[in-house]
C-alpha cells in the first residue's frame, strides 16, 4: 500500500505539473461549459442550454482525463523507459496500475467538484437526479476510456500516440452528445456515435442528471467497451 | 554462492544470437566490468540478469534467484541503473529518489544520497532541465536508494565529465568496500582498468577473455616490447638491428618481439637516435588494457568502436591496420 500511494501521488503531482494536462482536463471543459451557456448558439434544443451542457461536459471531462491525459502521459513513460525502470523495482504491475487508477480517480473527482460548482453558478437545474446512476456511468466510461488510452500508448509510438488521442478527443467532442445532441446528427452517424462509449456516456449522464430516462442500449454498450478496452489494452501492451 | 552467477547464457533476436554461451561469475564485494564494443551483447547480458530477458539457453541466478520465476524477492534486493535514464521528465531529484525510496522497505535517506552524487544544488531542476551527467549521476542515486546486494550499473560513465567520473568510481569503490557486487558494462578501457576487480572482455556475445585488470595486462606481454613513434617507420630495417620481428600495429604503434632486457631497450632507443626520430612512450613487460582489448577483438576481424581512456573515439577510417595479420616484418 505505502508503494501504490507513494506511486499515485508522484502520478498526480506529475499530472498536476504538465500545463497541457491541465488545459486539457480543466480550462477546456469549464470553458466550454461557461461559454456556451452563455452563448447559445449550439442546437441544446429549447431548454437552457448549460441544462444540455452540463451533463455532457462532465462526460468529456471524464474521456480527457480517463483516455487522453492517461493515453499521453503512458505512451512517454513507455518511450523514455520509465515503465521498464520500474520494473526493476519492487513496484508491482498491479500496484502501478493501482496507483495510475488512484490519480485518475482523484482528478476526475476533483474535476466534478469545479464542474458542480460551475453548474450550479450557471443554474443547471438538477432534476431528480440520480447520482448513483451517473456515478455507474463515470466509473463505467473511466474504465473504457482508460482502456482505449492504454491501447493506443501500449502499442504506438508515443508522438503517434498523442496525435490519436487528441484527434479522437476532437472527434467525440463532435459525435459523443457532449456538446451537441446526439438527435441532430444524420441517421448513419446518429447510429454509429451511440455504439461508441461517448455517446453511451452521455446518455447515461444525461438520464442519470436530468432524470430524461437512460436508454438500455447506453448501458450495454458502456459495458461492452468496458470490457473489450482493457482486454485489448492488456494483450497488446508492450513495456519497452 | 556467487552473487551473479552466468552459465552458458544465448539470447537471440530473431536468428542472430545477441549473446552465445556466455558464462561469468562475481563475487558479493567484487566490482565486474563487462567490457566491449558497441553491440557486443553487454546490454543483453546485464538486462537478462535484471528479468528483462528471458535466456533462449543457460541459466542466469541473481543471488542465487532466478530474475524472472523470483522477481518479486529479487528485485528488493538489486539496483538497476539503465542505460537511458528512465526517469519522469519532469520531476525534481528529491522527488524522484523519494518516490524509489518508498518501495523498499529499508532505503537510504534520500537527502544524503543527493548530496553523495553531488546533486544537492539542483533541488529545482526537473530531470529533462539536467545535463547528461548530473542525469546519469540521478540514475546512479535511484539504483542505489534501496541499499542492493547486486547493483547493475549499464554504462555508467557514458556523458559523464572528468569530476562527475571520479565521483562515481568512488561510489562503486565505496559499494564493494560495503560488500556489495557491482556489475558494470562499459566500453572506456580507462575506466575497466580504474575501478574493476575482474575484467570481462566480449566481443559478438562470447567473453574473449577474463581476468583482473593486471592478469590481463601482463598476459602474453613479458616477451615484447612496446613504444609509439612516428608512423611507417622502416620496420624491417629495426628488426635487423634488433634480431627480432618488428610490428606496427596501428599507425605510430609497434611492437618488437623481443623480451624488454636493458640491452633491446639501449638498442632500440640507440637506433631512434640515429634516425633522429621521437619516442612517443615505451612499455615493457606490462600492456596497457587498451593493448589487450585491440589485440583480442582485432581477431574477430571487427573495428570496434571504443573509446580508449579518456581520449579520442577511434574510427576506422585513420585505423585501417587494425586488422592486418600480425606477422612480424624481420
Amino acid at each position: 500500500m505505502r508503494r501504490l500511494l507513494a506511486q499515485s501521488r508522484v502520478e498526480l503531482l506529475l499530472t498536476l505539473r504538465r500545463g497541457e494536462s491541465v488545459l486539457l482536463t480543466f480550462a477546456i471543459p469549464v470553458l466550454l461549459l461557461v461559454f456556451f451557456s452563455n452563448v447559445d448558439v449550439l442546437p441544446t434544443g429549447n431548454g437552457r442550454p448549460v441544462d444540455f451542457l452540463f451533463p455532457g461536459v462532465l462526460a468529456l471531462a471524464v474521456m480527457s482525463t480517463a483516455m487522453v491525459s492517461l493515453a499521453i502521459a503512458t505512451g512517454f513513460e513507455r518511450q523514455t523507459g520509465v515503465l521498464k525502470r520500474l520494473g526493476s523495482t519492487p513496484l508491482t504491475r498491479p500496484e502501478l496500475l493501482g496507483a495510475k487508477t488512484l490519480a485518475i480517480v482523484i482528478v476526475e473527482a476533483l474535476q466534478i467538484v469545479v464542474l458542480v460548482v460551475e453548474g450550479y453558478a450557471l443554474g443547471f437545474h438538477f432534476g431528480p437526479a440520480s447520482i448513483g446512476v451517473a456515478l455507474g456511468g463515470a466509473v463505467l466510461g473511466t474504465i473504457a476510456f482508460a482502456g482505449l488510452g492504454l491501447l493506443m500508448a501500449g502499442s504506438l509510438p508515443a508522438l503517434t500516440t498523442l496525435a490519436a488521442a487528441n484527434g479522437l478527443y476532437l472527434l467525440l467532442l463532435l459525435i459523443g452528445g457532449m456538446v451537441i445532441p446526439l438527435t441532430k446528427l444524420p441517421t448513419g452517424l446518429r447510429t454509429l456515435a451511440r455504439w461508441l462509449p461517448a455517446g453511451a456516456l452521455s446518455d447515461v449522464l444525461h438520464g442519470g442528471l436530468r432524470g430524461a430516462g437512460t436508454s438500455g442500449q447506453a448501458w450495454v454498450v458502456l459495458v461492452v467497451w468496458a470490457v473489450a478496452t482493457p482486454v485489448a489494452a492488456a494483450a497488446t501492451f508492450r513495456w519497452e | 554462492m556467487p552473487a551473479v552467477e552466468v552459465v552458458g547464457l544465448t539470447v537471440r533476436y530473431g536468428t542472430l544470437a545477441a549473446v552465445d554461451s556466455l558464462s561469468l561469475n562475481a563475487e558479493a564485494g567484487e566490482v565486474l566490468a563487462l567490457l566491449g564494443p558497441n553491440g557486443a551483447g553487454k546490454t543483453t547480458t546485464v538486462e537478462t540478469l535484471e528479468g528483462y530477458r528471458r535466456p533462449d539457453a543457460g541459466q542466469v541466478r541473481v543471488l542465487g534467484l532466478d530474475p524472472i520465476r523470483d522477481k518479486r524477492r529479487l528485485m528488493p534486493r538489486i539496483g538497476v541503473m539503465l542505460q537511458n535514464g528512465g526517469v519522469y521528465p519532469g520531476i525534481r531529484p528529491l522527488e524522484a529518489l523519494r518516490l524509489h525510496a518508498s518501495f523498499y522497505d529499508e532505503p537510504d535517506d534520500p537527502e544524503t544520497l543527493l548530496e553523495r552524487v553531488g546533486l544537492t544544488h539542483l533541488r529545482r531542476s526537473t530531470w529533462r532541465q539536467m545535463s547528461g551527467g548530473e542525469q546519469q549521476r540521478l540514475s546512479l542515486a535511484l539504483a542505489l536508494i534501496g541499499k542492493p546486494e547486486v547493483a547493475f550499473l549499464d554504462e555508467p560513465t557514458a556523458g559523464v565529465d572528468v569530476a562527475g567520473r571520479h565521483l562515481i568510481r568512488q561510489l562503486v569503490r565505496e559499494l564493494c568496500t560495503a560488500g556489495v557486487c557491482v556489475l558494470l558494462t562499459t566500453h572506456d578501457l580507462g575506466e575497466a582498468e580504474k575501478v574493476a576487480d575482474q575484467v570481462v572482455i566480449i566481443d559478438q556475445g562470447s567473453v574473449v577473455t577474463s581476468g583482473s585488470p593486471a592478469e590481463l595486462m601482463t598476459t602474453s606481454g613479458g616477451e615484447e616490447i612496446r613504444f609509439g613513434a612516428p608512423p611507417a617507420l622502416d620496420a624491417a630495417a629495426l628488426g635487423k638491428t634488433l634480431m627480432a620481428a618488428v610490428e606496427e600495429c596501428t599507425p605510430g604503434e609497434y611492437r618488437i618481439e623481443a623480451p624488454p632486457t636493458p640491452a633491446n631497450v639501449a638498442a632500440l632507443t640507440a637506433w631512434l637516435a640515429d634516425h633522429d626520430l621521437p619516442l612517443a612512450d615505451l612499455r615493457a613487460g606490462r600492456q596497457r588494457l587498451e593493448d589487450v582489448f585491440l589485440q583480442l577483438t582485432a581477431i574477430t576481424g571487427e573495428v570496434p568502436a571504443v573509446r580508449i581512456a579518456d581520449g579520442d573515439p577511434i574510427n576506422e577510417q585513420s585505423h585501417p591496420s587494425r586488422t592486418r595479420p600480425r606477422s612480424g616484418a624481420a
